[in-house]
């Protein structure tokens, strides 16, 4: 409890615990109340750092072809990843839909039998009769592009850190800093080194996607049995031969989850790129955005959720299909906060790689019926029209379209009254708080926080952050999203606490829960803005909403698993001494359960902070919306791109504040029930 | 050029490659390369991508011109969906060949077309375009006075909404609409604030039920467009247009002027696009041409193509004249 002491470090005699914080609390009421008003930083578009980065964006767009470091390096860059998604929609596009369908489906039976063969083969459909197929390949071409280079960077990465001790302690903040970072923040950067379209989005998504991949190897390297690894070393092996005769083969199970994690993020991201004009279902959904018609979107997202579930499951079955033991001892960091859709997985896997005995090896059926599932398919390229028949296709646009007037006209009163309330009852006075509050007041109760819950050092990095974020002149803006995250995170937290009592307290309603908190973490993040949008239009509220969905599920579990971690022996004491059911939740199972539920607040924060700057695209304001604007226009590039920096800053800051939980000690280490 | 050449190398190494690996590389797999010309464009049967900004004007156009790529001349069309800033960045890039509709942009045709030398201007649309700032027409008639910017702010009140705060709203649109508000507000003193709706969709949404629902709101928005036939609107007078009076975007405190929307095309496109380029050259209609398309397009559920096919039925006389002997 480093934090506690920290504050209460001069321990006074008889002063209740509570006086402290409610003292901050009256302080810091009264110094608003005096200071209302002064010190404020207002947002100015045209501040000087803002021009300063849209010229300097000019100046590169005008040397781009002479200066020497895009001439003999970026420009290389862009031409190797350029060709590497050339060579990988050329070849999808070669296959066609038969073929492509054929060898997708040969693929997951290898990876998994016949069931994921055939979810591979609907999958794949699936994009043809949505009507999307040539978006969906595009999207699979960009996504196979950034995994394949994710992997081919991540996986040596991650091999070193998992060897040497002193390169993981390098690489991890840095990864730390990697995972809370929202998509949003990585594509100005990227549009100033490596301009627009498919490359620059396929390094965007890249760099993205890179963090599991290094982690979880360097995670399956760490946890190689050091008897195998003492054993090839006395016979003789050479270092090289220890890393690929003893170390891969043994980490093999655990490295399909980093591809598959890789995989997850990549799709996530994927889709965002379409900002920099990426090209796939990115356009689908954007062109769904503009239009503000849900039944364009619809089908985009449906893909993309289907693209996710068949990689999910390919991969898993893949990482099942290892010795499920090795890798379960400690997987503190690998699942940390930030990974969103894909945070569940690791998890999962180890679930019910324990449940399944591993399978036998592919058996001669299994290679026979890939063989052939993948023969007819290539078989059919000729025969089949090259394009997807359009008669094929399902449409439902106007369908959808219609459904979404519906509820909207019909729930209209309902979804309004929530929408208003909301905004005027906790977003606007909190957002009047912290915009008309004096910037030193607000630092300093974010450190007086920071310090309380975290700790000395966490506290002067989100001092830091904090000052950052006023320097660059985005304090308004940044006070704005903080507002908006902390309203969200405030509902994300009621709700994700009553279900996940609900699921800790009630083994039933638990297993009717779990697939659907699995389902949900698959999806890509964009996907919960189209409910959100055909409720509320574009508000900060659809913002909200969508970033609550999205922040739930991973919630939920933590919380359900914190309270079912409370040890029998203590509940079965608490019981016997008579408290009731509520007495033993509220005195016993929560204080218990406390660290579990900070790292849900982390989660929550993080994830939520993720999603409202997505939410830039459908009303939300503030800093993501100023991401938006730099990519719209050419004069406000600078504007973007500073508020992709302040985005991250913010979400480094909010980490760190709620960080403490998450150091202590990690729930995840504990034994899956 | 350096890198052009070698870009070229590489581009061309790799595709060789291609084609002997799997022996199907296609002309239109080059969206994303910097340089080279694959000879896509150049012949029937080629690839035009038209960019398609966010409104469903442009659209109508983008979707008459790409029916009669395909099924005129036989070329294959993509609508990749990037908004007008970045389109002109697509220019360089490869991802665009065609914007079909453009809004004036002095500053980027500066850019794009005399400094990099990488588009070209394909003339006129035929079509005039116009933006402004429009309220909906029972609030002109219960408060007369209100369409001189002047008396704005003592309407603010009026325009005030959650998202606003105390201020009035201005409502706006897709964020890379051109835009003057923020300049306009400021240089005029309105006590306004420009809530972004984020879509073309939105402005129409509300300017329709400002108007049923004799709800006040004063938002962007431009001709030629559908909506005009459909809601009775009236536009807010501005400071008058002079010429010159928009040159400092910073400085702006006049109305926008009257428009002549026009093409704008790569110049690689212009150099090798053949027939393609000439109809998209050629292109030419007027403001009710689009509105009819763009109408069927939004109200009658028809989806871009279908609209397109209705009117070049409809309009044989006019676009034979477009398509290149």
């Amino acid at each position: 409890m480093s934090s506690t002491t920290a504050v209460s470090a001069p321990p006074r005699v008889k002063v209740p615990r509570w006086v402290a914080p409610v003292g901050a609390v009256v302080l810091f009421a009264a110094a608003y109340l005096a200071f209302r008003g002064t010190g404020t930083l207002p947002h100015d578009k045209e501040a000087p750092q803002f021009l300063a980065v849209t010229e300097l964006r000019e100046w590169i767009d005008d040397h781009r072809n002479d200066n020497p470091l895009f001439l003999y390096f970026l420009n290389y860059i862009r031409l190797f990843v350029g060709g590497l998604y050339d060579l990988f929609q050329t070849t999808l596009y070669a296959l066609g839909w038969p073929g492509l369908t054929g060898v997708m489906g040969a693929l997951a039976w290898l990876a998994g039998g016949w069931r994921i063969a055939l979810l591979a083969v609907s999958g794949v459909s699936a994009f043809g009769f949505l009507g999307l197929w040539q978006s969906s390949v595009d999207t699979l071409a960009l996504v196979a592009a950034a995994v394949l280079l994710s992997l081919a960077i991540g996986i040596p990465i991650g091999v070193w850190a998992g060897l040497s001790a002193r390169a993981r302690r390098a690489i991890t903040p840095v990864l730390d800093v990697m995972q809370i970072m929202p998509t949003f923040a990585y594509l100005a950067p990227l549009a100033l080194f490596f301009h627009i379209g498919a490359p620059a989005g396929a390094i965007a998504t890249m760099i993205y996607s890179i963090p599991p991949a290094i982690r979880i190897t360097a995670l399956a390297i760490s946890e190689v049995s050091p008897t195998a690894v003492e054993a090839s070393a006395s016979l003789g092996a050479t270092r090289r031969q220890t890393l690929f005769k003893v170390y891969l083969p043994l980490a093999r199970s655990t490295m399909a989850l980093a591809v598959n994690q890789t995989i997850m993020m990549a799709l996530s991201m994927v889709v965002i790129a379409n900002l920099i004009s990426a090209p796939g279902l990115g356009g689908d959904i954007i062109r769904g955005l503009s239009r503000a018609q849900v039944g364009i979107m619809l089908p985009a997202g449906v893909a993309i959720v289907v693209m996710a579930v068949v990689l999910d499951r390919m991969m898993m079955s893949v990482a099942q299909r290892g010795s499920a033991v090795g890798w379960r001892s400690g997987g503190s960091g690998a699942t940390r906060a930030g990974e969103g859709g894909g945070a569940g997985a690791t998890e999962r896997a180890s679930r019910s790689a324990a449940m399944n005995r591993p399978h036998a090896k592919l058996s001669r059926i299994d290679l026979v019926a890939a063989g052939v599932l993948a023969a007819v398919g290539l078989a059919l390229i000729p025969v089949l029209p090259r394009v997807w028949p359009e008669s094929w296709t399902i449409n439902v646009v106007a369908e959808v379209n219609d459904a979404v007037r519906w509820a909207e006209t019909t729930w209209y009163p309902v979804t309004t009254f929530i929408k208003d309330l909301v905004t005027a009852s906790l977003l606007n006075p909190l957002e009047t708080l912290l915009t008309s509050a004096p910037w030193w007041l607000v630092t300093l109760a974010v450190l007086a926080v920071a310090w309380r819950v975290s700790g000395v050092r966490p506290a002067l990095i989100a001092l830091g952050c904090l000052l950052a974020i006023a320097l660059l002149g985005t304090w308004e803006h940044a006070m704005q999203t903080m507002t908006t995250v902390a309203v969200a995170v405030l509902v994300t937290l009621v709700i994700g606490l009553l279900l996940g009592v609900a699921a800790a307290r009630s083994p039933r309603y638990s297993a009717v829960q779990r697939p659907l908190l699995d389902a949900a973490q698959t999806m890509p993040a964009f996907v919960y803005l189209l409910p959100a949008l055909a409720l509320f239009e574009t508000t900060r509220f659809t913002a909200i909403f969508a970033s609550i969905i999205y922040a739930v599920p991973p919630v939920v579990r933590l919380v359900e698993d914190g309270i079912k971690a409370v040890p029998a022996t203590v509940v079965e004491a608490a019981s016997s001494a008579g408290s009731t059911r509520g007495q033993l939740l509220w005195k016993v199972q929560l204080p218990m359960a406390r660290q579990a539920i900070l790292l849900a607040a982390n989660q929550g924060i993080v994830m939520t902070l993720a999603m409202v700057v997505v939410g830039g695209l459908v009303g939300a304001g503030a800093l993501g919306y100023d991401v938006v604007l730099g990519f719209s226009q050419r004069t406000d590039f600078g504007l973007g791109f500073v508020a992709g920096i302040a985005t991250v800053l913010l979400g480094v800051m909010l980490d760190r504040i709620t960080q403490g939980a998450d150091r202590r000690s990690s729930p995840r280490k504990r034994k899956s029930p | 050029m350096k890198i052009r050449l070698l870009a070229g190398l590489l581009t061309a190494g790799l595709t060789l490659g291609l084609a002997t690996a799997c022996g199907g590389a296609t002309v239109e797999t080059s969206p994303s390369s910097t340089a080279a010309p694959q000879g896509g464009a150049s012949s029937a049967g080629g690839t035009v991508k038209i960019a398609i900004n966010p409104w469903v004007g442009y659209e109508a156009s983008a979707n008459v011109v790409a029916y009669l790529l395909k099924n005129e001349l036989g070329y294959t069309v993509e609508l990749p969906e990037i908004k007008e800033q970045l389109a002109w960045e697509g220019f360089e890039t490869g991802d665009v060949d065609v914007i079909i509709e453009n809004w004036g942009h002095p500053d980027l045709k500066k850019q794009f077309i005399e400094e990099k030398k990488v588009a070209v201007e394909a003339g006129s649309t035929g079509n005039k375009g116009v933006i402004g700032w429009y309220i909906p027409k029972w609030m002109a008639d219960k408060y007369p006075d209100i369409t001189d910017y002047k008396n704005l702010n003592k309407y603010a009140e009026l325009f005030k909404t959650s998202e606003s705060g105390d201020k009035g709203q201005l409502l706006f649109g897709d964020p890379s609409y051109v835009s003057n508000e923020e300049a306009l507000i400021k240089n005029l003193k309105l006590n306004y604030k420009v809530v972004v709706g984020g879509s073309e969709a939105a402005l129409i949404k509300g300017a329709q039920q400002a108007q049923t629902q004799q709800k006040p709101l004063l938002f962007y928005f431009w001709d030629p467009h559908w909506l005009f036939s459909k809601t009775d609107l009236v536009r807010v007078n501005l400071p008058a247009y002079t010429e010159g009076c928009d040159a400092d975007p910073k400085k702006v405190a006049c109305d926008y002027p009257e428009m002549d929307l026009d093409k704008i095309v790569s110049k690689k496109f212009a150099d090798t696009g053949g027939k393609a380029y000439e109809l998209v050259k050629n292109f030419t209609w007027t403001n009710e041409d689009q509105n009819a398309v763009a109408d069927d397009m939004t109200n009658n559920g028809m989806t871009g193509e279908q609209a397109a096919k209705k009117w070049v039925e409809a309009n044989t006389a006019k676009w034979q004249a477009w398509i290149p002997k």
